[in-house]
């Protein structure tokens, strides 16, 4: 473990990675303040940049930048503007924004900007401690656990996205899953529902599908509703204080420390993720408060602040763990991660760490360096990254939909591609519309050929569905994914009946 | 019917195709060595089909109309938006794939930049031209000389 952790820090420090990590961090934070872009269109914007960077540890620390760049950056306007950028950071604004307004709006960007760094840094340490551990489990795990494993995953992600429709999200990981079967699988070497088509010979791009379901509807979103993107008058330069005192730093400690492993064990969690452990966080810390502290919550608590900002931090850490060790990503972000990791030709999973582990570890180790360069270089910056607020949309969108479409033709250097992008684009935003989460898709998108990689090799292996009852942790696996789906509508259905007053006995 | 029922009964349809094709099509092509296979290459899809056509037929059943969202945006209330901008910035996405390659980069996305910035409603062209046109060429710079992916800046007459 030490050499890895001595060539990761080696890798990391190269001239090269550090500029990643400042870059992405930068740009991270430039794009996460705009209201209404979150770190999915984001990240999904940078993949053809980082793709073409062809170093995966390169490319892989300087989207993990951005990704906390963006969730820093939408702290930022949280607190400015009361437009959170993104959804993890709505939380913040409940007293981020009440802060701004009583004037103290540079001790509330320095909360804020601390809290994320110990919850980055302390998420990283855990990292480090249970992604080995993981891993090493992992290790023991045959085709049939890691088949059984993917539906655990995607089951927990779409009783998590689907917003009390369950089936909805699993419809949608189904048509993930389906399109995932377009092109030619390297398993059989056929092509499979194509349609004759020969641009769809080789499957649907990744990037596009990504681009697509996320960057695309989004910049629909602030196209039909222009309230969306009000962008206020927060670069008017009335940030003054920065400072905060010792007695809040005292107030403020404890409800980092509980917030930030907190936030880990819920990042960890397939499905869960930032936005969860962020609302989690506000909630448990405003309870546990004592009673004339409960009364400041909604009103500018510093605590009510730190609690979402450590919370979300920390858990942007803990999805890494499911992806670097069993290659499974917990989250939508993570599972574009997961699909520029694969086009750079690194598998994720448990002997990422002992085939690459210039990868892992500089990954690991890039976290704390991206954790201290948003503290040191964001913080005095942020008065002049504020003005970025001040873009009026009329130039904002058209670059927005711009740099879709560059990603696309980027990533396939085909025109096709854009109409791909497009038509698939709209056929999003009417999903949105109509309440589908669209997260399910992508990650069924991306898990569908390992998904059927491993399906197909246990079926081989064992000749025939008989790993299924075969094999016991298979077993437990797959019953643990029907209770995920099934719980929750079952549960629904019996306080629906309780309701009516019709339910029988326990 | 509200929209996700629409949704769900359109993909049913695709469901539907999709399973005809997985259980009655595709095997006929299955060359002989691997019908001994317990995996064939249609096996997954079939699970697949019986999936969405489960989950399609459970969301035509039981889509309840959400409440109205009031700081969402709620197709119920589709009249309210800038629709027509919209519409007018996806015509123009397509337009910008057809002219890439006949009228080259720079021209095409000064264009697509200056023509959406007007259809967002931006009058001041004079500083709407000049930023598109040093964008264009900066990511033109970018792509090709940076990132090293070629990318014809110029129309095909030049």
């Amino acid at each position: 473990m030490l050499d890895g952790i001595l060539m990761g820090l080696a890798t990391a420090f190269s001239i090269k990675n550090l500029l990643m990590v400042i870059g992405g961090c930068l740009i991270g934070t430039f794009i996460g303040m705009l209201p209404g872009l979150g770190p999915m269109s984001i990240i999904a914007i940078m993949i053809p940049v980082a793709i073409t960077i062809g170093d995966p540890s390169a490319a892989l620390i300087l989207l993990a930048g951005v990704y906390y760049g963006a969730i820093f950056g939408g702290s930022t306007s949280s607190i400015l503007i009361n437009a959170p950028g993104v959804a993890s950071t709505v939380a913040t604004s409940f007293d981020g924004y009440p802060l701004a307004r009583q004037g103290k709006a540079g001790k509330a960007l320095t909360i804020a900007a601390i809290s994320s760094f110990c919850g980055g840094t302390i998420g990283a340490i855990l990292l480090m401690i249970f992604a080995p551990a993981l891993a090493s489990v992992a290790l023991s795990f045959h085709s049939a656990e890691y088949f059984a494993l993917m539906v655990v995953g995607l089951s927990a992600i779409a009783t998590f996205a689907g917003t009390g429709q369950v089936a909805k999200a699993i419809m949608m990981t189904v048509a993930g899953l389906m399109l995932a079967t377009v092109g030619e699988a390297a398993l059989f070497n056929a092509p499979r529902f194509t349609g004759g088509i020969m641009d769809l010979q080789s499957g649907f791009s990744f990037i596009t599908l990504a681009m697509a379901m996320f960057a695309l509807p989004e910049a629909i979103f602030l196209v039909l509703d222009p309230k969306r993107s009000n962008t206020g008058d927060g670069g008017s330069g009335k940030i003054t204080d920065l400072r905060i005192t010792r007695d809040e730093a005292k107030q403020i400690a404890p409800v980092i420390g509980r917030q930030s492993i907190q936030g880990f064990l819920i990042g960890v969690l397939p499905g869960a993720g930032a936005t969860i452990a962020s609302f989690l966080g506000y909630a448990v810390e405003r309870n546990i408060a004592s009673e004339e502290d409960k009364k400041m919550f909604g009103k500018g608590s510093i605590k009510g602040l730190a609690a979402p900002e450590s919370a979300n931090n920390a858990a942007c850490t803990g999805s890494f763990v499911p992806l670097l060790t069993l290659g499974i990503p917990g989250s939508g972000t993570t599972a574009i991660l997961l699909g520029a990791l694969v086009a750079l030709n690194v598998t994720p999973g448990p002997r990422l760490m002992i085939d690459e582990p210039g990868i892992f570890w500089s990954v690991i180790i890039s976290m704390y360096l991206g954790n201290l360069i948003l503290l040191i270089l964001n913080l005095p910056l942020i008065p002049y990254i504020a003005k970025i607020l001040a873009v009026p949309r009329n130039y904002l969108i058209p670059f927005i939909l711009f740099f879709t479409l560059m990603g696309a033709y980027i990533g396939q250097n085909n025109a096709t591609e854009l109409l791909l992008l497009v038509g698939l684009g709209v056929i999003a935003t009417i999903l949105r519309l109509a309440d589908f989460p669209l997260p399910p898709l992508l990650i069924g998108f991306i898990l569908g050929s390992m998904l059927e990689n491993n399906f197909a090799r246990s079926m081989q292996l064992y000749d025939g569905p008989s790993f299924i009852w075969e094999r016991p942790m298979t077993m437990g696996l797959l019953i643990l994914a029907a209770a995920l789906v099934f719980l929750p509508s079952f549960r629904a259905r019996r306080a629906r009946l309780k309701r009516q007053g019709v339910a029988e006995g326990d | 019917m509200t929209l996700d029922r629409w949704i769900a009964s359109i993909f049913l349809v695709i469901c539907l195709i999709y399973g005809y094709t997985s259980f009655f099509a595709m095997d006929a092509s299955l060359p002989p060595f691997m019908q001994r296979n317990p995996i064939w290459p249609s096996t997954f899809p079939k699970v697949l089909a019986g999936l969405g056509i489960i989950c399609a037929l459970l969301v035509i059943v039981n889509a309840k109309p959400p409440p109205l969202k009031e700081d969402e945006i709620d197709y119920r209330r589709l009249g309210d938006y800038k629709i027509g901008q919209a519409a007018a910035l996806v015509a123009l996405m397509v337009a910008y794939a057809f002219a890439l390659r006949p009228i080259g980069f720079v021209a095409s996305t000064v264009l697509f930049l200056t023509v959406s910035g007007i259809v967002l409603g931006e009058r001041k062209l004079h500083i709407l031209i000049p930023i598109a046109l040093v964008a264009a060429l900066f990511i033109w710079f970018l792509v090709d000389g940076v990132l090293g992916i070629f990318l014809r800046p110029w129309p095909w007459f030049v």
